[in-house]
């Protein structure tokens, strides 16, 4: 148990439980979060985090257990009353009002006024410039959030959060959309609040990050607390260990695999303003990774060869056939698959059940006379499910129920069923727990000593190195390496992504010159 | 610097403005209505320039103007309100009801029930639609008919005539001060004051919030319920408003009163710029809108257009504005994606 409370302490809970329905979330959460700490929340994915995270910030209300802030039990009804209080929180996901302008989004619901409850756009401006240039950014602060990038949206959370001026700030894995310069001026804003005497929850799958910016860390497993310990006392190992509550398997098995044929050949492929001069070779077999900085136009490319979107020039060939551009529907005749960056957004219907998902690619083949049965759609899909250790209570339970790491694993049985030549796999273990990662992996792996040739495009540089035959690092919509396996090092990578061969990117007009 | 955010713009304050004024809906939708009667005019100066020509321009939308301003804070919010034309009708016949059964009741007394009224058949719009997580389009259909029903109950087969209500209150409908209709000065006020209220004041700003993500306006820790419901409260007032002076215009309230001008406010305000999934638009853009939509059913038969064209023009024009927000709007993304790659 942590240790009991003292006037140091931000934020207390003692076995704090939450179910929804039937379904278990918090069992016992418990932590403590003194002044002037970082204090790193870490467990797989369902052991209960972000639901203790909203039942801090008035998203939910407790079933039970203790909850104290600066000495005082509270009782948040809304995330009006916790925000009241001095709680900021910078969800995983950005929740920005697209059609206002960034400044409106951070001060949106307190926004300065002035006589006769007038607001103030002048102050507001200056306010959101000041706020941007201690992060160290340049986001013009009347432009409006909509096209912003996921990196720059979670710029605009974190913005959001410090003008809130919160004795505690909770950040639900911030980090997973930036880039390495702007996870450096987060950790340096997060310390600086640290030694103004705030509390911070910093909650993250990358541990290099957490060793590297906490203090204190907390592991949750299966919605209970597990343990608290500081930093330097502990090692990755161990907790690892403690989050999967056994010894986890090799996290990257990549075995070796025959390397075949070409499957796929993108040659000269442009898209203005996107990506240009694209060229790639995927052979049966074979994994590719595409690394680069988010935004680089890796998801980008990855669309427009599978048809999603389309391009100005080049072409697109799959085991020496050219295939159409634009067109969804002939790229999965030619054998193409592709799990998507977003799976609640575009990998799956959330509201449908597991078994309606992953038939909904091969339906067609499935339907009788034209009618679909959900019979059908079950047998058809259980093998998938069951191979891919899907842990769900049953194939027709709405796929929104589920963790992010079964979510994924339902995405590709979705893929898998139908029967892929190439399969395109966008950040395969994002927000996905350490048990999970490696069983999507090592599927990976199988799925190449099948025969599949596959396209991996992953920010997270150990799983590129780890996985990857090839890796093609793509650095602002041009593919500025092709580095073999062995030679792959993190530093040729990141060289290569940041083109930092390039004369400093100090003086932006002249970058912009150059790539213009 | 990082290379993944933006350059900040680099427009000087002034040619934001302007640039931002040449770019703007409303503005557009302006010279369309410009257009419109200057066409009209050539072909018949009467048009404008006879005598009831200007003050017919001005004073037919007012009632309109009203509505459009109502509907777009409900349609800020990603809600509709489909009732209006019921509570305009509604209100138009508890006006004259008024004046008979209290020939001698203040004018002003009159309008104030009228905003009233409307406005709590506004709110149990709004709390049908805030507590029972309904959309409004269900609800508001709903009650579409049930106020229209109300109103037909109530009526029988009796009608308000011109010799029920009183002459000054009458003489509102078309009395003018410095060449402008009073009704007209009325919507010009209201329209104001929303507008400096929507743009400028905190609830205002939310009720943009609200539209553009309402999962996020939860987690900003915004009053949703109370905003949704302050809106539906504001266009039924505005549609009670419009009632009262339906009457002072018309001088009779038979049962087709206000039938069918929830269709109208909601096209005025799309006209006008308002995105029917919430987040953005004016109410300066809806009042042009209005203007724009009457002038046209105005225009054309001055025109030589034949009545079916006419609905058909209207059709156009809303269908139209809808492709051109969506042209622009492809166009901003794909700007906005090049210059992610540039910088």
């Amino acid at each position: 148990m942590p240790e009991p409370a003292t006037a140091d302490v931000v934020l207390e809970l003692q076995d704090v439980a939450k179910s929804f329905g039937s379904v278990i979330a918090l069992r016992a959460g418990s932590i403590t979060v003194s002044r002037g700490s970082i204090h790193a929340l870490v467990g797989e994915n369902g052991a209960g985090k972000s639901t203790l995270v909203k039942i801090v910030a008035g998203v939910h209300r407790r079933d039970a257990g203790t909850f104290r802030f600066l000495g005082e039990d509270v009782d948040f009804h809304s995330t009006a009353a916790s925000k009241a209080a001095g709680i900021a929180v910078i969800y995983q996901e950005p929740t920005l009002f697209p059609d206002l302008s960034v400044t409106e989004n951070i001060f949106m619901g307190r926004q300065p006024v002035g006589r006769g409850h007038r607001i103030d756009r002048a102050a507001m401006y200056a306010e959101a410039s000041a706020l941007f240039e201690r992060l160290g950014v340049r986001i013009d602060p009347r432009r409006p959030a909509r096209g912003l990038s996921i990196a720059d949206q979670q710029i605009i959370e974190i913005a959001k959060a410090i003008s809130l001026d919160a004795s505690l700030l909770i950040m639900d894995e911030p980090t997973a959309a930036l880039s390495g310069l702007e996870v450096e001026r987060l950790f340096a804003v997060a310390r600086s609040l640290r030694d103004e005497g705030r509390g911070l929850v910093f909650i993250s799958h990358r541990f290099d990050e957490v060793f590297e910016l906490c203090d204190t860390v907390t592991v949750m497993r299966d919605g209970d607390y597990i343990s608290t310990d500081p930093i330097a006392d502990t090692t990755v190992d161990e907790i690892v260990a403690r989050m999967v509550g056994r010894e986890v398997a090799e996290l990257f098995p990549k075995s070796p695999a025959p390397i075949g044929d070409p499957v796929l050949e993108v040659t000269g492929l442009s898209s203005a303003g996107v990506f240009h001069d694209v060229d790639l070779t995927v052979r049966a077999g074979e994994i590719v990774g595409l690394a680069g900085l988010v935004g680089a136009g890796r998801s980008e490319i990855a669309r427009a060869i599978f048809g999603v979107d389309g391009y100005d020039s080049g072409t697109v060939r799959m085991l020496g056939r050219e295939v159409p551009r634009r067109n969804v529907r002939a790229a999965i005749r030619a054998g193409m698959a592709l799990v998507p960056e977003d799976r609640r957004k575009q990998g799956l219907v959330v509201e449908s059940s597991v078994a309606r998902n992953i038939a909904s690619v091969i339906r067609r083949g499935l339907s009788k006379a034209g009618v679909l049965t959900t019979g059908a759609e079950n047998r058809a899909s259980s093998p998938w499910a069951g191979r891919l250790e899907v842990k769900t209570a049953a194939l027709d339970m709405p796929a929104t129920t589920m963790s992010g790491g079964n979510q994924q694993k339902v995405v590709i049985a979705k893929w898998l069923a139908t029967q892929p030549r190439l399969l395109i796999i966008d950040e395969p273990t994002r927000g996905i727990d350490v048990g999970t990662k490696a069983e999507v992996h090592r599927l990976l792996s199988d799925l190449a000593g099948q025969g599949v040739a596959i396209l991996m495009i992953s920010s997270e540089l150990p799983e590129v190195l780890g996985m990857a035959d090839r890796v093609l690092v793509v650095c602002e919509g041009e593919i500025t390496a092709d580095i073999d396996r062995a030679e792959a090092t993190p530093e040729k990578v990141m060289h290569a992504a940041t083109r930092a061969a390039r004369p400093n990117d100090i003086e932006p007009t002249t970058t912009m010159e150059v790539s213009a | 610097m990082s290379a993944l955010t933006l350059t900040p713009s680099q427009m000087s304050p002034a040619r934001r403005i302007v640039g931002g004024a040449l770019r703007s809906r409303e503005i557009a939708v302006a010279l369309v209505l410009v257009l419109v009667i200057a066409a009209t005019t050539i072909k018949n100066d009467q048009f404008l320039f006879g005598a009831n020509g200007w003050r017919d321009l001005l004073l037919t939308p007012a009632i309109l103007v009203l509505l459009a301003v109502g509907q777009t804070s409900v349609i800020i919010t990603r809600n509709v309100d489909l009732s209006v034309g019921s509570v305009v009708g509604l209100t138009a016949y508890l006006t004259g009801r008024i004046f008979i059964a209290h020939p001698g009741t203040p004018v002003l007394l009159v309008f104030l029930i009228g905003l009233l009224f409307g406005g709590v058949l506004g709110l149990v719009n709004g709390a049908l639609v805030a507590w029972g997580k309904v959309p409004a389009l269900v609800i508001t259909l709903g009650t579409l008919y049930i106020y229209r029903g109300i109103f037909l109950t109530w009526a029988g087969s009796n009608r308000v005539n011109a010799s029920d209500m009183p002459d000054n209150f009458l003489k509102l409908g078309t009395q003018q001060i410095l060449g402008i209709p009073v009704l007209t000065i009325v919507a010009l006020v209201v329209l104001a004051l929303v507008g400096y209220y929507l743009y400028t004041a905190r609830g205002g700003r939310e009720l943009y919030a609200i539209g553009s993500d309402p999962d996020a306006a939860e987690l900003y820790g915004l009053r949703v319920t109370r905003r949704i419901l302050a809106a539906f409260l504001l266009s039924g007032a505005m549609a009670g408003l419009a009632g009262v002076a339906t009457a002072a215009r018309y001088g009779t309230v038979s049962s087709n009163a206000g039938l069918n001008l929830e269709l109208q406010a909601v096209a005025a305000a799309v006209i006008g710029g308002v995105a029917i999934f919430g987040g953005s638009g004016t109410v300066w853009g809806a009042a042009i809108g209005a203007f724009l939509l009457v002038t046209i059913n105005r225009a054309l038969p001055v025109l030589g257009v034949q009545d079916f064209w006419q609905q058909f023009v209207v059709g156009v024009l809303i269908i139209g504005s809808i492709v051109l927000d969506r042209v622009l709007s492809l166009r901003r993304d794909r700007k906005i994606i090049e210059a992610r790659d540039i910088a």
